[in-house]
């Protein structure tokens, strides 16, 4: 079936009968060009609506924490940063993310005082709301989102062009659009006000680096990542096991192992400079990024925990710490077999999904998850759009179902509404080949537009019922289980894909037994 | 919604491909039309607003009498009663938004997603009438038109940010080209009647029209030729008496005719469209300048052109004051080589071309021209452009520089990027358009003569063979090259260079400079619309 889906693909690249001929037809440069420009039109367009806490004080929202970042690292010393003093309080939006954060805060910082210095000065400018404090906020993510995201794609794309040079372009643009229109992505970077385009750009380019035999510069993009956003390690399973699985079919696998530690540990230690001289400081830093006493889950994030918390109180049974230890240990058992594929049999496809399955388990069972870490588990998603269209699609319907309650709060229900669509059409743009519908999809179909229907229900009935007084959060608590049935059996899904990849036949034949 | 979205997806597989591509494009348009309603509006958003509160609030017999805010109906009655249809939804959704003084500068959510909406849906108009003129192409041509139409940055501009409803106008303006290119005489006239009863500034065009089916549809002997005469008048009158009748009754034809031509308002408009006028003002400004400096008496006119503010006084020191009847005897000179020419040899294909020329002549030499009028023509253009090479290469040009004159439209920061990032894709997509439209054409005219060697593949132009088509296909000149990046030019030195070099000296300089070198532009546009229609009279 692979062949004939290849030879079909073919077919297109030759005959003059693909739909977006008159796009593709001058190479993938002006291809990128073109979406690229159009992606950044829709980013702009959700930087309208408001961000997360706009005109909500005390607290206000992320774009505060962000806006207060950039005004402690421009006003502070380096080493006072993750230090609780009187011109640095901690419980207001202390800086939870590593160093490099800190340093895009204060690159950011230094672009604001510019323009606008009342918007990051020291105190007075805590809870700032101004149109032009808004826009050149604004205006940082979509320059980070340009430079770092935008780049990384592309980088990807001519990779995954190469290792599978038989696709056709229009299919490549399809590829681009995917991964450039993600709706999540962009509601909550754009819209809710997060910086995810970096950490998760430097992911692809490090994706896009083991892809193409670069391991050290992976490696130097991946560590970055992991120093902008901690989140970032819940891809570093994959990283793991994939890049050891390639070093011990090596001639000497002890020096090529060394030798990527290296770069790792040499990329952290650069950026951790100013903490690593002192135990203490070093310690404190840390400490500001495991943030374990605000408990294993918050409000209503559609993973195990939270899920299950519905029937076992999670959080008066067992104390903090024993919770930690089993959260930990249901991470690390449930992304042990896409890690054990991938060291005994390292290939691409295989990585990529190890990405996704590794990414998936965090999601799942780490402990304190967000509902805005679904993006993770997303970009492997998205980057595998092209082999797996209907799980990405399945994805991230559901991915944005899950997020919906928190993009209501932040009154970004119409761009919400408008991405959602966006994304469908050109996800079904025309002239694209549909995946084939065999037989044994037919219960497949059933079960996915009947996920359509409550998901489309749910939808309506969250923007339209106000809930009974008795269970103030119930539509949240279905929507949250609705999305984790779903992602749990998208986890089993894809990691039963992976292994896959190595023994056909064999698990051909459970994969019959279980549907 | 969106999901009632998707349900059209999986219909699309039945439904016939190409509406559902054609509905495709309007679909993704659609989305960011949505996404850009919190973005800025114009004062043309209260207008509108207040019109619905007018026309919801008041007896039809003061519509045109109210003077509650100072944006008085100026449109012409069919489209008050447009208005008056949608303030039946406003009033549902939010009483407040037709409420005559509550009303006034409402800008709350409600308000402004239901407008917005307004003009999204009223743009289906504008989907037809594409699909109509578009319906018998082949499948590669509809697409560059969809585009073209479907995607134009300067109906986003305008329409969907500045707020107006030129999508829903310019959509019956296609119906009724769409009819006369059908040979559908009949009803591509009553379409036109019903367009000039929603806004005046059509009319443009009208006498392209009369020539054209007076000498196309009442042809045929004297007899048929009366009877049809007689038929269209009656279609037309029909119209106007459903608009004008009513007012008629009451007797309010004068004050109904002097609301909505306002000559007041006087030669240009605060920014100077990029016209014809642009030129005589600033001859005017060379030509005192150099007198004063020969020694002569001249006199500083009393209204400044800058300053926005025109009275009676001619604002020119040097030049004779324009009138508005020299503006309307320019036009009409302007547009007699069009008319000769539709009256010798009536075609349907050319009608498309002529009313396109024609609102390109009232764009030119017209009184108290909007720089949104280009949209009268741009959008029409855009039918004919795909015909051929020459015309892609105008289009082009014409469309990038029409584009760029609707910039001062969106002044705040904001919407800098938008604006910029909308040119840069339409160019961008033009371009791929063309040369892919082009590129074809011209390698299918070299396997005529060369026997078929290899099919143009997806990897373009590789072997020599190939590289000698591409030099026939879409390549644009050096003039319109450097003219281009004049453009940008132009736009960095407004942007970024006059601020910082200037300051706050000389304010109105960026604005002028656009204005002018626009100008150039459409003049261009203009000479070789005409060199084209003058030439077919020749043939």
């Amino acid at each position: 079936m692979e062949k004939k889906v290849m030879k079909d693909k073919v077919r297109v690249a030759d005959g003059g009968d693909d739909y977006w001929w008159w796009l593709v037809h001058k190479g993938i440069g002006a291809i990128f060009v073109s979406i690229a420009i159009f992606a950044l039109i829709i980013r702009v367009g959700v930087s309208f609506h408001p961000y997360s806490g706009a005109g909500n004080p005390p607290k206000f929202g992320d774009f505060e924490a962000q806006r207060h970042w950039m005004e402690i690292t421009l006003n502070l010393p380096t080493k006072e940063w993750y230090h609780n003093s009187s011109s640095n309080d901690l419980s207001y939006w202390g800086l939870d993310y590593p160093p490099l954060t800190a340093y895009q805060s204060y690159i950011h910082g230094l672009f604001l005082r510019y323009f606008h210095p009342d918007s990051v000065s020291l105190f007075t400018s805590r809870g700032h709301e101004s149109y032009l404090g808004k826009l050149l906020m604004r205006w940082t993510v979509l320059s980070s989102d340009a430079l770092i995201f935008f780049p990384a794609v592309l980088y990807f794309v001519f990779v995954y062009h190469n290792v599978h040079s038989s696709i056709s372009k229009s299919d490549i643009a399809w590829l681009i659009a995917m991964l450039l229109l993600n709706p999540c992505l962009i509601l909550i970077d754009h819209g809710h006000f997060q910086y995810n385009c970096i950490s998760l750009g430097l992911t692809v380019g490090a994706v896009a680096a083991v892809l193409s035999g670069k391991d050290l510069g992976a490696c130097f993009l991946f560590s970055l990542a992991l120093n902008h956003k901690q989140m970032s390690a819940y891809f570093a399973p994959a990283f793991f096991s994939h890049l050891l699985g390639k070093c011990l079919r090596r001639k000497n696998p002890l020096l090529e192992v060394s030798k990527l530690g290296l770069v790792v540990l040499g990329t952290f230690a650069a950026v951790w400079w100013p903490y690593v001289h002192s135990r203490d400081s070093f310690l404190k830093v840390l400490s500001r990024l495991a943030p374990f006493e605000r408990g294993i889950y918050e409000d209503y994030v559609a993973n195990f925990w939270c899920t299950s918390s519905v029937l076992i109180k999670w959080k008066k049974l067992f104390t903090t710490q024993s919770l930690k230890l089993i959260s930990l240990t249901a991470t690390i058992l449930t992304c042990l077999p896409s890690m054990v594929q991938q060291i005994w049999a390292p290939s691409k496809k295989g990585f990529l999904y190890g990405l996704l399955n590794s990414s998936f388990s965090f999601y799942l069972f780490s402990f304190q998850v967000h509902e805005k870490s679904i993006l993770l588990p997303l970009l492997p998603a998205s980057l595998l759009a092209l082999e797996v269209p209907l799980i990405f699609m399945w994805l991230t319907q559901f991915a944005m179902l899950s997020m919906f309650p928190l993009l209501c709060r932040d009154k970004l229900v119409p761009a919400y509404v408008s991405l959602f669509a966006l994304f469908i059409l050109i996800f079904n743009a025309p002239g694209r080949r549909r995946p084939k519908r065999n037989e044994d999809f037919s219960a497949t179909s059933i079960l996915l537009v009947f996920g359509s229907l409550c998901s489309f229900i749910l939808h309506i009935v969250y923007l339209t019922l106000s809930p009974p007084h008795k269970y103030p959060f119930l539509f949240e608590a279905v929507i949250m289980c609705l999305c984790f049935s779903q992602f749990i059996l998208l986890t089993f899904i894809t990691n039963l894909k992976q292994w896959m990849l190595k023994k056909p036949a064999k698990l051909k034949e459970i994969e019959k037994k279980l549907i | 919604m969106e999901e009632q979205k998707k349900q059209k997806l999986n219909d699309g597989s039945s439904l016939p491909s190409s509406t559902w591509q054609l509905w495709w494009f309007f679909l993704v348009a659609s989305c960011i039309k949505l996404l850009l309603a919190p973005s800025y509006r114009s004062t043309d958003f209260e207008v509108h607003r207040h019109w619905l509160a007018l026309t919801h609030s008041l007896p039809l017999s003061q519509w045109y009498f109210d003077e509650t805010s100072p944006w008085t109906l100026d449109y012409p009655p069919l489209f008050a009663y447009f208005e008056r249809f949608l303030s039946v939804f406003s009033h549902l959704i939010d009483p407040q938004i037709v409420h005559l003084h509550k009303g006034l500068n409402y800008s709350s959510n409600s308000v402004i997603y239901f407008q917005r909406i307004t003009v999204i849906l009223s743009d289906l108009c504008l989907l037809y009438g594409i699909h109509r003129l578009t319906r018998k192409l082949d499948s590669r041509r509809q697409n560059l038109i969809w585009v073209l139409v479907i995607w134009s940055p300067m109906l986003l501009i305008v329409d969907h940010v500045h707020f107006q409803y030129n999508g829903f106008l310019l959509g019956i303006l296609l119906i009724s080209l769409s009819y006369l290119e059908e040979g559908k005489d009949l009803m591509g006239g009553f379409a036109f009647a019903i367009l000039l009863c929603l806004k005046h500034l059509f009319a443009v065009a009208a006498p392209v029209y009369f020539v054209y089916l007076f000498r196309h549809y009442c042809r045929g002997g004297f007899m048929r030729g009366f009877s049809r005469l007689l038929i269209m008048g009656a279609a037309v009158v029909v119209v106007f008496a459903v608009a004008y009748g009513p007012f008629l009754y009451h007797g309010q034809i004068e004050q109904v005719i002097s609301r909505m031509f306002p000559f007041g308002r006087g030669l240009c408009h605060a920014y100077w469209a990029p016209n014809f006028w642009v030129f005589y003002i600033l001859s005017d400004k060379v030509l005192a300048f150099l007198l004063r400096q020969l020694g002569f008496e001249i006199q500083a006119p009393a209204a400044s052109f800058t300053g926005g503010l025109v009275g009676d006084s001619s604002p020119f020191s040097v030049l004779p004051q324009i009138m508005p009847f020299t503006t309307l005897i320019m036009v009409l000179l302007a547009l007699s080589p069009c008319l000769i020419m539709a009256w010798r040899k009536p075609q349907p294909k050319m009608i498309t071309r002529w009313v396109a020329y024609a609102y390109t002549c009232g764009f030119l030499f017209g009184w108290h021209v909007h720089e949104k009028a280009s949209l009268h023509f741009v959008i029409p253009l855009a039918i004919v452009a795909v015909q051929s090479l020459g015309e892609a290469r105008h289009y082009f040009l014409l469309s990038i520089v029409s584009c760029y004159s609707l910039f001062p439209l969106l002044f705040e920061t904001q919407e800098y990027p938008i604006k910029v990032l909308l040119l840069l894709l339409h160019s961008i997509l033009m371009w791929l358009g063309f040369s892919a439209q082009f590129f074809e054409t011209a390698a299918a005219a070299a396997t005529a003569t060369v026997p078929r060697k290899k099919r143009v593949d997806n990897s373009g132009p590789d072997s020599s063979s190939n590289a000698i088509i591409e030099k026939r296909g879409f390549v644009i000149g050096w003039v319109e090259k450097s003219y281009l990046v004049g453009l940008a030019a132009v736009e960095i030195w407004g942007q970024f260079l006059h601020p910082l070099l200037l300051g706050d000296k000389l304010p109105f300089v960026p604005l002028m400079l656009i204005s002018i070198y626009c100008a150039f532009g459409i003049m261009y546009s203009w000479i070789w619309q005409l060199r084209l229609i003058v030439r077919s009279l020749e043939l």
